[in-house]
């Protein structure tokens, strides 16, 4: 990067700044003797040429739209279209979820996202024992494809792209946005969106389960293949180290952990589709998490895209420049906000956001200041939606691209934190990928002792909470607070009983029958999972023929 | 014969599957010296009882983030009592709102731990108000 002339000559001047350093701390101490990013990775006092001289302009850094990728995909950044302002939202009954929606798109959202509640999540319908006191709570509850007709109401399907986060139930929920495309007559070469559908970050993280990982991965190939060959527009995984994170993950662990996910489902559809690699991993995205600690979450997500790129060129020998594009959205982090003093969240909700944009994010939500405590307000939302707004159009931090490229500590913490990636994923490789890793328990331990050495941290004061340990106050902050009432649960019920008295019930049994065949012969199940949810089969039925077959995993709750 | 050691029962009830905190509690409890059995998520108010009895806990402790404690914690004591297992405290944690907190109480509930609650504090809650049954 410099020649020896300039390195020689910033070697003899940082010995004079360290022989200054000396005698100042000496005088005046430093505030704490060691200084750590949020997820404990001491930093330097300083960094200079010296820190970044081995990377090689070309091969390491380069332009945007270029190898490896390293300063963004689009070769115009953000001057050509902002990141999708896109938040997450989901409540209560279908309706409901569909009047948050048509808010959210009033006040300048681009995109949907979709947030089911845990009976949806998990598989099962409001109705199940195990669904007790939990419709609508978490997001929206659907049961049948009744109820996404009511959710989708008056949104154009094929202007507009939609995020599902959905996981083990995917393909059922898929083929219900799938099929409400048919009956209304856009044909699936239009529609556009996202279903998270990664469950190999459930059994790390965040434990909404339902089969084994062997046949869960098998279940996303099938949307994988299925996308492929008829859905072109739609993503058909978003491989998430969101959940990663917040269940206590460190930057690096989220990283590492993350891109080896997607390395496994990358080896998993080559090799039970017999796909190439270019025909289906231009569809791949991702989702990050966007933590407190400004710099290290840059470089994160500057050294995620550049990983992907080297990953998919060298290890699967892609040659299609658009499989090397590592495309993600990023959400602020849940875990970094307080439910003291709740306004300050508003600040952190900033800040994060700040940093996924100068990370080059294309989509991001940003956290509401009361969704610590609960479901989030209409006024919380809009105020998280501005935020993402006033980066965008007020601060001019997107008008030129990557601007923290060449900096040396911005630059040396990415190369910082993309050697300690490739250190987890070579020895997620020894142990046989990630499905072996995960029966094993490595990266559900390495998580839990990242977690509980930050709870310690805080605990003790070393780590900085405001309004948890440092800065308290007794008083007690009164903010609006949106419930879910628990009749949503009795309504929906109905609502699923009469759909159940009035569907052809034989049309059903042949509808589960044909995706129990699938699942034995090892067919795809998509376009029987399309029939069924036409057929008015509920999310559940079509479930439980997944754990008839595959079998039940339950979480064996390490610690 | 040596003093028994406090024996609690860490237990997600309902769907919810945000584990952290529990699993940090899981820890904390074992290096204080409590016996510690951790259920994992997803586990219903009847098999939280059954495993209760089963183990000849002190204490369950409960875990919800979902929003569904309001069922779930006085499902959980509920069955305690028909049980004949009253005398096994239960404790809650999570996000659960102020309003909420008196019926929990009333259901049944010793205590209940929000966030900000460090590790510590739970810890000596424990050991000021559990005895370990003889």
């Amino acid at each position: 990067m410099f020649t020896e002339e300039l390195l020689d000559k910033s070697s003899t001047m940082r010995k004079k700044w360290e022989d200054e350093v000396k005698k100042t701390v000496a005088k005046h101490a430093d505030q704490k003797e060691k200084w750590t990013t949020v997820s404990d990775l001491e930093i330097k006092r300083l960094y200079g040429p010296e820190d970044i001289k081995n990377m090689d302009f070309e091969k390491d850094i380069g332009y945007p739209g270029q190898y490896p990728y390293l300063r963004g995909n689009q070769v115009t950044g953000y001057r050509g279209k902002y990141w999708t302002f896109r938040m997450f939202a989901g409540m209560g009954s279908a309706e409901e979820t569909n009047n948050r929606w048509h808010y959210l798109l009033n006040s300048g959202q681009t995109g949907l996202s979709t947030a089911f509640d845990f009976p949806t999540l998990m598989g099962y319908d409001t109705d199940s024992p195990k669904a007790r006191g939990e419709c609508g709570k978490c997001g929206v509850a659907i049961d049948t494809i009744d109820d996404f007709f009511a959710l989708i109401k008056g949104i154009p399907l094929a202007n507009i792209t939609t995020s599902m986060t959905i996981n083990p139930p995917a393909t059922a929920l898929w083929a219900m946005y799938c099929a409400a495309a048919e009956i209304q007559g856009i044909p699936l070469t239009q529609i556009g969106g996202t279903i998270q559908n990664d469950m190999l970050k459930e059994f790390i993280a965040q434990k909404t389960l339902m089969c084994p990982p062997e046949p869960s991965v098998k279940l996303i190939s099938d949307t994988v293949e299925f996308g492929t060959k008829y859905v072109p527009r739609w993503n058909t995984i978003s491989i998430s180290g969101y959940h990663i994170r917040e269940a206590g993950a460190t930057a690096v662990q989220e990283l590492a952990f993350t891109l080896r996910d997607g390395m496994e489902y990358v080896e998993d559809v080559i090799k039970r589709k017999g796909l190439h690699v270019d025909e289906f991993a231009p569809r791949l995205s991702f989702f990050f998490n966007s933590h407190i600690d400004f710099f290290e979450e840059i470089a994160k997500l500057r050294a995620a895209r550049r990983i992907w790129a080297k990953a998919m060129r060298e290890r699967y020998g892609s040659t299609d420049e658009r499989s090397w594009w590592m495309r993600f959205h990023t959400q602020t982090a849940g875990c970094s906000l307080t439910a003291q003093q709740p306004y300050n969240n508003v600040i952190r909700t900033a800040t994060e956001a700040l940093a996924a944009v100068l990370g080059g994010t294309q989509s991001l939500h940003t956290n509401s200041l009361d969704e610590v405590l609960c479901l989030p307000s209409d006024h919380a939302v809009q105020i998280a939606l501005r935020t993402q707004q006033i980066i965008a159009e007020e601060t001019g931090v997107i008008n030129t691209i990557d601007p923290l490229a060449g900096s040396y500590f911005v630059e040396a913490l990415t190369n910082e934190m993309e050697e300690k990636a490739w250190d987890y994923i070579h020895k997620i490789d020894d142990m046989g990928g990630m499905v072996k890793a995960i029966e094993k328990g490595f990266p559900q331990m390495e998580i839990s002792d990242a977690a509980y050495k930050y709870q310690r941290q805080i605990d003790s004061g070393e780590k900085v909470m405001i309004g948890i340990n440092k800065y308290n106050t007794d008083e007690d902050v009164e903010i609006p607070f949106l419930e879910i009432d628990d009749s949503v649960e009795k309504e929906q019920i109905d609502r699923l009983n009469a759909v159940r008295r009035k569907r052809d019930s034989r049309k059903v049994r042949e509808c589960l029958d044909d995706i129990r065949t699938a699942c034995k012969k090892g067919e795809n199940v998509m376009p029987y999972c399309i029939e069924a949810v036409k057929s008015y089969c509920s999310v559940q039925e079509i479930c439980d023929v997944y754990r008839e077959v595959y079998g039940e995993y339950r979480d064996p709750g390490m610690y | 014969m040596a003093d028994r050691k406090i024996r609690i029962l860490l237990a997600k009830p309902g769907l919810d599957g945000h584990d952290r905190g529990a699993r940090v509690l899981a820890r904390t409890f074992r290096d204080a010296g409590f016996e510690v059995i951790y259920t994992g998520c997803h586990q219903t108010p009847e098999q939280i009882v059954g495993a209760a009895i089963q183990e000849d806990v002190d204490m369950v402790g409960l875990s919800c983030l979902s929003g569904a404690h309001r069922y779930l914690f006085p499902a959980v004591a509920q069955q305690l009592q028909e049980q004949g297992a009253a005398d096994i405290t239960v404790v809650g944690g999570g996000i659960i709102p102020e309003q909420d907190m008196q019926p929990l109480y009333d259901a049944g509930l010793k205590a209940l731990f929000t966030p900000g609650a460090t590790l510590d504090s739970i810890v000596d809650w424990i050991n000021e108000n559990i005895k370990p049954r003889v």
